[in-house]
């Protein structure tokens, strides 16, 4: 039951993305994006990270996804369609990519990978509430000194002049 | 749930594969709110593997989602920059195809 899944959540994340990066019409990318975001946190669930799918789900679906949508909005030209989207090096990329991913898949069946039988704790939330006020203090403070930054950052780059 | 059941390796595979599909929409791509669709899913990827790697690691130290989670974060900073650079370049050349955003070029 778990496999089918997992196969299911996977091939609609996959399936997803590849329209993301070969579509034409970059609104309809952005909206294939959210599907695959929707795949990704359907992995998470799996893999018994209930609170980091919710996470996905509210930050890249809900602030990232919609972030793009807006940029696409004001960034429209208004004859769009008809030129293609790849640019000079596309064949031989995606020869590149797919060479990789051969490489990388191969290596991956093969690794023989130590497994751990043990089981997640009942209050990780609680655990991952503690630990970001524990051993990962400083990271935590430093992502909210580079979220204000990027944020006073980004209003400075986007003003209207 | 039965860990037994979806193999390690499943997993990571398909974390290459939504790497390898990002990497491909940031090499090959000429509108450049495309290329950061194509980073956000390789971030994505990344993602899967840290869940991955401390489901079937360690699942009782939490350091796999921490990490997890700040790669979510700095994503989520990186993509308001980026989109804000795009905004205002659209706003001074009109184009967002980064072919013809040329002006440094020699």
């Amino acid at each position: 039951m778990l496999p089918i899944i997992f196969i299911i959540a996977s091939l609609v994340t996959l399936i997803a993305a590849l329209r993301v990066v070969t579509g034409r019409n970059v609104f309809h990318n952005a909206l294939f994006l959210v599907l695959s975001f929707v795949g990704v946190a359907v992995l998470y669930i799996l893999l018994e990270a209930e609170f980091l799918a919710v996470i996905q789900i509210l930050v890249y679906v809900g602030a990232i996804a919609i972030l793009i949508i807006f940029a696409v909005m004001l960034s429209r030209r208004l004859m769009e369609k008809g030129e293609s989207q790849r640019n000079a090096q596309g064949w031989i990329s995606a020869v590149v990519v797919a060479v990789l991913f051969l490489l990388l898949a191969f290596m991956l069946a093969q690794v023989r990978w130590p497994t751990s039988l043990a089981a997640v704790p009942a209050n990780s939330i609680s655990q991952l509430g503690q630990s970001f006020m524990g051993p990962y203090v400083l990271p935590f403070e430093v992502a909210s000194v580079v979220l204000l930054v990027a944020l006073v950052g980004s209003i400075i780059i986007a003003r209207e002049r | 749930m039965a860990l037994a059941s979806i193999p390690l390796s499943w997993y990571l595979i398909v974390a290459a594969a939504l790497f390898c599909i990002g990497l491909y929409g940031v090499l090959a791509r000429r509108n450049a709110i495309n290329i950061l669709m194509g980073i956000e899913l390789m971030l994505n990827a990344v993602n899967i593997n840290l869940v991955a790697f401390w489901r079937y690691g360690s699942p009782n130290v939490l350091t796999g989602q921490v990490f997890a989670i700040f790669v979510i974060t700095l994503a989520a900073a990186e993509a308001a920059i980026g989109l804000a650079l795009i905004i205002a370049i659209y706003r001074s050349r009109d184009t967002v195809i980064v072919e013809d955003i040329d002006m440094m070029k020699w």
